[in-house]
């Protein structure tokens, strides 16, 4: 890695949330990592072990209950202005029309009501949803929701980027070309990313690192470095025998995780 | 604390609209309220010519003409119109009074646990004063003009509009919240672009019974005392036991009531434009 202070670094960050019961349920412990600045991290792991968690401790949204979350060198104890977050759940507000929703973040920040709206139609167009300018989020597929959230997002111009699976609802081929998009637009803009995602194609042929992690409580399992050269076409890298391998690597450490994480959740009822 | 000061007077947004017919039932629909209404004006006719004391009950044709002679001669404190003009000012000062100050305050203990968990005990107990007994202090206090009747149309709004706004001011979606903060809202901006929309329909719930009991203020304060006024003319009809003159009286207010529901409706339809219907 580079000598200059990581974008993200957690350093045996830990939480540890109330349960239903009126105990405590612990989604994270001690994860460690480091991400450089314009590295591309994807993350996978079972599910419920703690990924969206992870994210949510990054951007400051929850603070950790054990260890040290840092942006860019400072401890995270409120949002960082620098931080691009794309949520798992749907979080486009309902009463904003589709350019008013991707406009928001410039207006918040200040930006004229004129421009924000220029660059916001831009958003759109990237995005392939030229035409739904006026659209309110409830006449939109979930898909094209998506899509309202990921130029929300990026039209900040964050240099820290949380994606928590973005492209899960979407078809295909859509799915590629949003890859493609996001890997052309990321290229250009040195942001580090950290991408969950459940598709062990896309965390491959996105990443510079895949992190894999355990079966909750979430701990990092094992890293594996992906030095396939860039810039990749998605479509294509899937064939490479470079990638293959890489594909069986991540795929038996994480198999184990699964088994783990269904027999748990079973013996929980 | 927070979660029973919320369960106190909130309205139901979903329990607000009686559909319209609509569809191939539409004219049968009606052709059965308009019997039903028939049915009961003739019976009370009927009722009030042969067999009860119209001095005590009156009936339609005696309610009619005491509503033609308001409308064409004026009653004994003047024109119709001003009587119905004062009391809807009243009405209407004392709405835009309680709805604006109910929202605003509603939201902000809302959205702050502190605020809401030192004040809760408060307005609960402010709540439960029956507040109709409040218009004779006003009257005491602002005296027999219109600030009084405002008043109490006033405390009769806040308290419907200000549950209902807390309420919705607590129920933005948690993740929508937490996507405005990512993208950099500000307390205030998050207040008008989040909290405000988010809760509309909670809010609107509450407004469209709120307007009802600002009509209710404003003429409970003129029965209470006034020279001019619905309220006033009703107070003066039990006076000289003119049953036909409260009756007419209410018709006027009923019909005054619906307007502003059908006023209110259309309001609503424009801020709620981006909801699915
Ligand atoms: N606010 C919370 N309160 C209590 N428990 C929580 C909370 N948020 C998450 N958890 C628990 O933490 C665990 C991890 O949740 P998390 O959302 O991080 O999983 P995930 O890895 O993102 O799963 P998925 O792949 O299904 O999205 C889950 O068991 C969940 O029940
Ligand atoms: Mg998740």
């Amino acid at each position: 890695m580079t000598q200059s202070t990581p974008a993200i670094r957690l350093d045996r960050a830990t939480k540890v949330f109330p349960s239903a019961d009126g105990g405590s349920f612990t989604a994270m412990r001690e994860v460690t990592l480091d991400v450089a600045p314009g590295e591309f991290v994807t993350v996978v792991g079972p599910t419920g072990c703690g990924k969206s968690t992870t994210l949510s401790l990054i951007s400051g949204l929850e603070p950790a209950s054990g260890g040290h979350v840092s942006v860019a060198g400072t401890p995270v104890t409120s949002i960082p202005a620098t931080v691009g977050y794309m949520f798992q759940q749907d979080a486009t507000l309902p009463w904003r029309t589709v350019v008013d929703n991707v406009a928001l973040g410039l207006r918040f920040r200040g930006v004229g009501k004129a421009e924000a709206r220029s660059r916001a139609n831009d958003w759109v167009q990237r995005v392939g949803l030229g035409g739904f300018e006026k659209y309110y989020p409830h006449q939109l597929s979930g898909g094209m929701r998506k899509r309202v959230a990921m130029a929300q997002t990026l039209i900040t111009e964050p240099d820290i980027l949380l994606m928590d699976e973005p492209f899960g609802a979407l078809d295909v081929q859509t799915r590629e070309l949003m890859q493609g998009e996001l890997l052309r637009l990321w290229a250009g803009s040195r942001a580090a990313v950290v991408f969950v995602t459940h598709d062990l194609t896309e965390a491959i042929a996105l990443a510079d690192r895949v992190v894999v992690m355990t079966a909750a409580p979430a701990t990092v399992k094992t890293i594996v470095p992906v030095t396939l050269p860039r810039p990749r076409d998605v479509d294509e890298i899937r064939l490479d025998p470079a990638f293959l391998a890489l594909y069986r690597q991540v795929w038996d450490s994480l198999r184990e995780e699964v088994e783990i994480a269904r027999t748990k959740g079973a013996s929980r009822g | 604390m927070a979660e029973t000061m919320a369960a106190e007077g909130t309205v139901r947004p979903t329990a607000l609209a009686v559909a319209a017919p609509t569809g191939r039932r539409r004219w049968p629909v009606y052709a059965g309220r308009a019997a039903l209404v028939a049915l009961w004006l003739g019976s009370w006719e009927l009722a009030g010519t042969y067999w009860i004391d119209p001095f005590f009950y009156s009936k339609p044709s005696q309610i009619a003409v005491k509503l033609a002679d308001w409308f064409t001669e004026g009653t004994s404190y003047g024109s119709i119109w001003l009587q119905i003009s004062y009391t809807l000012q009243e009405a209407v000062y004392g709405f835009a009074l309680g709805a604006v100050v109910g929202v605003l305050l509603g939201v902000l203990l809302g959205r702050s646990r502190f605020l809401s968990e030192v004040l809760a005990p408060f307005i609960k107990a402010a709540n439960a004063i029956p507040r109709i007994v409040l218009a004779s202090l006003f009257v005491i206090w602002f005296g027999f003009g219109m600030s009084s009747k405002v008043a109490t149309a006033f405390v009769l709004v806040f308290f419907g509009v200000f549950f209902n706004a807390f309420q919705g001011a607590r129920e933005v979606p948690k993740v929508i919240d937490a996507n405005a903060r990512i993208l950099g809202a500000s307390r205030l901006q998050m207040m008008l672009t989040v909290v405000l929309p988010s809760a509309t329909s909670w809010i609107l719930a509450s407004l469209h019974t709120a307007f009802g009991f600002a009509l209710i203020g404003a003429i409970v304060g003129e029965y209470t005392g006034a020279d001019k006024g619905l309220g006033m003319l009703i107070a003066h009809s039990q006076g000289t036991f003119d049953s036909a003159g409260i009756y007419a009286a209410m018709i006027i207010m009923t019909v005054l009531a619906l307007l502003a529901e059908a006023v209110l409706t259309v309001v609503e339809r424009r801020l709620t434009r981006w909801q699915p219907r």
